[in-house]
């Protein structure tokens, strides 16, 4: 909403010394923040000028010479414009002239010197949707009795100041200058002056030739006022200055007027040419696929969400957001039709959104006071009259459904002072709702108020208690701290621990984007479930929820790498969702992917299949999951090596996948894994405790097996565990060896055994039975062959 | 040789010796089968029975003597060829190390954590709602009917089913309304609510995922004075102990009375620069007192209780924190970007 200074000063007296910015500082800080507060014209070093003699340059076939008297001294200026002549009042920039276009110097044009410039009203920086050709074919024209050295900028009337505000949207009432009077008016306390509605009524009745049929309920107020024998013409300039300053386009005196009323009251109007509409206009919804040309010549198709104003046969006007081409007030209009009236704010919004945004929209939208809308069909009345010669045609054609009983509510003072945490004294508290124009009578420190229909946002004491804070000062209230019983507060530790862990190995934390592309929503997993789409996503690359988080670490792996940057290792942790019997669920998520360098020797070790999973099980073993967990071939989709990848389970179930990228997903050397933390954390991890430290010595003993190649070391360790009984403490493999000492189907995997009895201290002859056993059992069960040293 | 003679060869000797093995050959010589100390030890059966002790304390008194000049010797042989091994082995001390890759934590994860330490030391309890929401906990019951015009302001991605009622959360305020629900006794709460949140938005300053806090604080007597004291004290924390905090009216539906809360601005400390457009403050924060009408429908009593609230987008005090001029860098994740982050940060 932008505020003219001179506009809303018809309403309101503001001293003459308060700055423009002076003004929107106090309106911000009672809640009505700006985004501008600028003159409306910025330019300085302008006068008056009376262009004395007017000659052609000598070497230009365009240029002139001319002798301009600016009042002080006579001027020579080289101007270019083709209206230039002898005998003109214009708009002399002089020299040092700050333009929006740049400053004006002193200089030689062609040989001929030249003290200034004579400006166009584009030069002045006005939007060139407010300029005619005229305006940008040549300079402007100021009239004849205009004084020489006088201010242009008020010769022209442009000399407003104007606050472009960012209102909140309860505050539909703010967007007219009438409700900006009253909201200036509480903050310097200056009454709101009265609107001049008077106008002369013919004894015509507009119910004896004209009909209004409302067939909705999405339409609680219409009026129709019907005025005869217009003229047709420019507006006054002040109605046209005032658009201009409010950011409206003047079109001609009716036009104009509508626009100038809605300004004024907040409440929009549309005026039709009588005589194309016919003598009914109907509400009602439209009919799916209805078609109307809206007044800015563009074919809308409509629905039956959308509400229209009709005659007997057509769709004239959609309703709340613009009128129809074939009624428009043109050059020949003659008689009018101004229609004001109320619509469901909620379904305006809904068409607004949908076919087009305008000023009566976004009013129509934040809901309007019934009182203003019979206001403003006075006030256009009045105007017609004085500025379009218009007889007025008496009567009004009404259907009223809307309540326009005051709004009372009571609040105590106890109250104010304990929502706001201070003391206000209840003087003050009364005296600035009166100052808001709010009706108050207060009885025992009770407050009961009288709320003025435009204060659609007022129903409730807190209400109320805002509108008192927000005068008062919102910063006026001293901080304090809440005295409150003492609370543990808490957060979730094992998910910042797991955070901690995975930085702590030296992988780099991540945080991408939970939508992905549609076809990427079920790879990485064999998991089937149903995906979640967005209903209106912003592009085809993020319409889908994510359910697994590789995805996107895939995507981060080819962003880095065309950036060359190749040493990865990431982390995120994040949500996977999905769809079950009907239920939006949410899983948290651990993923990770390694590739190129890890280990930072200069021997040049990359990432393998043995580095991710150190990385996993030291997450899990440190989670308190240690002998729990294991690695299991199979369970794993397409896009990882049928060789290199695992299936994490725990405790039977599984809960993540581990393993390298599948060449056709990734060509690289890509490691990855992801474990649903919900799942994992759903088993409980083992309590620390203290075992005694073993008193004995342990015995360790070296053995390695000749093996086929598809026999696992995993396989040999479980026959050697369960081989070696309780006397075996731990199994760890040393070495794993294949060439040209074995056979070409065999491979060489040496083992370290270490045994030890808590209790005592083993003999070689007993470690040497056990020892033996476990050789034999190796042997028969896995066809294997004992290694010579 | 007479024992003198052996007296004085054997220092003389000894000090000849240049290495080891001479040494050890001298001692050979000296106190070997046929050394000359040992033959002047053997002399001894020929001397006169009264002089034998004399002569036996003499020939000790050698032996002695080249011992010691031997044990002197051989540990500084020792201790050079020692010396000399160390030299050899003398490494490139400039070498890069067998480095332990150090990792990085998100600033966005930083930044949480920063916020989430700050109030659990006050008392808070970090609650993390859903992502997936529905209309009516995201809107309808934060005071925000279906048609109502601050829904614009949150352009909001809906989820893809037969109703439309469910949604990606565009504000952790939704988290409000979960815990007051949760919250069977309907007694007093004490929340901060982080979390990601999204809207139909994209450009340098805005990106459709983002991260927003939300606090709640519910109970019989809390006012707008406590909430100012509140963020004063948290945005001192946050941003630093000159941080100022200023309060504007405004209006959020399901706040009232509400206001948004400006603090000094971070760059230019207050005095005016084109970050806060030349007025010394930064709107950060929207806050204000529960919304009777939030509370009736989550069922707390509005008569005993009232409450304040107030959120944040917490990707812009991650912009102001690191100096990252551009959303978008913040989820970019490039690991130039995400290495940075991989140090304790100095508070």
């Amino acid at each position: 909403m932008k505020l003219s200074r001179k506009f809303v000063s018809d309403y309101i007296d503001l001293d003459e010394s308060l700055t423009i910015n002076e003004i929107a500082e106090a309106m911000t800080s009672v809640g009505n923040e700006y985004d501008s507060a600028e003159k409306l014209i910025n330019c300085t070093n302008l006068t008056v000028g009376h262009v004395l003699e007017c000659v052609d340059h000598p070497d230009s076939d365009h240029l002139h010479v001319c002798k301009v008297d600016v009042g002080s001294e006579v001027l020579n200026i080289v101007c270019g414009a083709p209206n230039v002549r002898k005998g003109l009042k214009v708009i002399v920039a002089l020299a040092g002239a700050k333009l929006p276009g740049g400053e004006i110097k002193r200089g030689v044009i062609r040989g001929v010197e030249s003290n200034g410039m004579l400006c166009s009203k584009a030069e002045l920086g006005l939007d060139s949707k407010f300029l005619t050709e005229e305006d940008k074919a040549g300079i402007h024209e100021l009239p004849e009795d205009t004084e020489i050295g006088s201010d242009p900028i008020v010769a022209l009337g442009l000399d407003d100041e104007v606050i472009d505000f960012e209102l909140t949207s309860n505050r539909g009432d703010l967007l007219s200058i009438m409700g900006m009077a009253y909201e200036l008016g509480a903050i310097y306390k200056k009454p709101v002056k009265e609107v001049d509605l008077s106008y002369t009524e013919n004894t015509d009745d507009i119910n004896n030739s004209f009909k209004v049929d409302v067939q909705t309920e999405d339409c609680p107020l219409f009026l129709g006022k019907m005025v005869k024998n217009v003229t047709i013409k420019e507006s006054p300039e002040f109605i046209k200055n005032r658009l201009m300053a409010s950011g409206i386009r003047p079109i001609n005196n009716v036009v104009d007027i509508s626009n100038y009323v809605m300004l004024e009251t907040g409440q929009p109007l549309h005026y039709y040419d009588a005589d194309r509409l016919g003598d009914t206009l109907v509400v009602r919804h439209a009919n799916d696929g209805e078609k109307l040309v809206t007044l800015d010549s563009q074919e809308r198709e409509l629905s039956s969400e959308d509400i229209v104003i009709a005659n007997k046969t057509d769709a004239v006007g959609l309703a709340g957001v613009m009128g129809g081409l074939s009624t428009e007030v043109e050059m020949d209009t003659k008689n009018i039709l101004i229609e004001a009236a109320i619509f469901n704010n909620v379904m305006i919004r809904k068409t607004s959104k949908k076919i087009l945004r305008s000023e009566a929209s976004n009013r129509f939208e934040k809901g309007l006071d019934p009182k203003r809308t019979y206001l403003a069909i006075e006030r256009s009345c009045h105007l017609l009259e004085k500025y379009a010669d218009a007889e007025v045609v008496g009567g009004m054609s009404v259907y009223d459904k809307t309540d326009k009983a005051d709004k009372k509510i009571s609040v105590s003072i106890e109250k104010i002072n304990k929502v706001l945490g201070i003391e206000i004294p209840e003087e003050t508290c009364v005296s600035i709702l009166k100052d808001l124009g709010f009706e108050v009578s207060s009885n025992n420190g009770l407050l009961d108020v009288v709320v003025p229909t435009r204060r659609l946002d007022v129903n409730i004491p807190e209400d109320l208690i805002e509108e008192v804070g927000r005068i008062y000062g919102m910063d006026n209230i001293k901080g304090k701290l809440p005295v409150l019983n003492v609370v543990t507060g808490s957060y979730d530790k094992t998910k910042r621990e797991i955070k901690n862990k995975m930085v702590a190995m030296g992988l780099n934390e991540t945080c991408s984007y939970t939508l992905i592309p549609k076809e990427e929503v079920h790879k990485f997993t064999t998991d089937s479930f149903e995906e979640i789409y967005l209903a209106d996503p912003m592009s085809e690359d993020r319409n889908t929820l994510r359910y697994s988080l590789l995805y996107s670490l895939k995507e981060i792996y080819l962003y880095n790498k065309a950036r060359n940057n190749t040493n990865i290792s990431i982390f995120e942790v994040g949500k996977g969702f999905y769809k079950e019997d009907g239920i939006y669920k949410e899983d948290l998520k651990l993923a990770g992917l390694m590739t190129g360098d890890y280990y930072l020797d200069i021997n040049n070790s990359k990432v393998d299949f043995y580095t991710v999973k150190g990385v996993v099980e030291e997450l899990l073993e440190y989670l308190g999951f240690g002998g729990r967990y294991s690695f299991v071939v199979g369970g794993i989709s397409d896009e990882f090596h049928p060789g290199q990848s695992a299936s994490i389970i725990l405790q039977g179930k599984p809960v993540g996948v581990i393993g390298k990228l599948h060449p056709n997903v990734l060509k690289d050397n890509v490691y990855v894994f992801e474990i649903n933390l919900d799942k994992l954390l759903s088993n409980y991890p083992s309590k620390m405790s203290y075992k005694d430290i073993p008193k004995f010595p342990s015995i360790s003993k070296d053995i390695a097996f000749i093996l086929k190649k598809d026999v696992t070391a995993g396989e040999v360790m479980a026959t050697i565990k369960k081989a070696g009984g309780k006397l075996l403490q731990s199994i760890s493999v040393f070495d794993v060896y294949t060439g040209e000492n074995v056979g070409e189907d065999e491979k060489s995997i040496a083992f370290k055994l270490n045994f030890l009895d808590p209790t005592r201290t083993l003999t070689d002859e007993e470690v040497m039975n056990v020892f033996n056993t476990i050789i034999t059992k190796v042997e028969s069960t896995h066809n294997a062959k004992l290694r010579d040293k | 040789m007479n024992m003198e003679e052996v007296k004085s060869s054997l220092i003389s000797d000894l000090e000849k010796v240049t290495d080891l093995k001479e040494l050890n050959d001298l001692k050979v010589e000296y106190l070997g089968k046929k050394g000359k100390i040992t033959e002047l030890n053997q002399m001894i059966k020929d001397v006169p029975n009264e002089e034998k002790k004399e002569f036996g304390q003499k020939v000790n008194e050698i032996r002695t003597m080249f011992n010691d000049i031997y044990e002197e010797k051989r540990q500084a042989f020792e201790a050079a060829i020692l010396n000399e091994k160390l030299a050899k082995e003398a490494i490139d001390i400039t070498l890069p190390s067998k480095k332990v890759k150090r990792g990085s934590k998100h600033p966005m994860t930083r930044i949480t954590e920063q916020f989430e330490d700050l109030f659990v030391s006050m008392g808070y309890t970090v609650y993390e709602g859903p992502e997936i929401e529905s209309d009516e906990n995201c809107f309808q019951k934060l005071n925000l009917p279906k048609g109502h015009p601050a829904r614009d302001a949150q352009d909001t991605f809906y989820l893809k089913d037969e109703y439309e009622n469910f949604l990606l959360r565009s504000q952790t305020s939704t988290a409000q309304v979960r815990v007051m629900e949760e919250n069977t006794e309907k007694g007093p709460i004490r929340v901060v609510c982080p979390g990601k949140v999204y809207r139909r938005d994209e450009d340098a300053t805005h990106s459709h995922q983002f991260m927003q806090i939300e606090g709640l604080v519910i109970d019989e007597n809390v006012s707008m004075a406590d909430l100012k004291g509140t963020l004063e004290l948290f945005c001192k924390k946050i941003l630093g102990e000159k941080t100022n905090v200023r309060f504007r009216p405004s209006f959020f539906p399901f706040t009232e009375p509400s206001v948004e809360v400006d603090v000094t601005c971070f760059k230019c400390g207050g005095k005016g620069c084109p970050l806060c457009k030349q007025t010394g403050w930064i709107e950060v924060l929207g806050a204000g007192m529960v919304h009777p009408n939030v509370l009736e429908m989550s069922g707390y009593d509005s008569t005993k209780y009232q409450g304040f609230a107030f959120g944040t987008g917490m990707d812009r005090f991650a912009m102001f924190k690191y100096g990252i001029p551009d959303i978008r860098t913040i989820y970019g994740n490039d690991i130039r970007f995400i290495e940075q982050f991989d140090k304790k940060d100095g508070e």
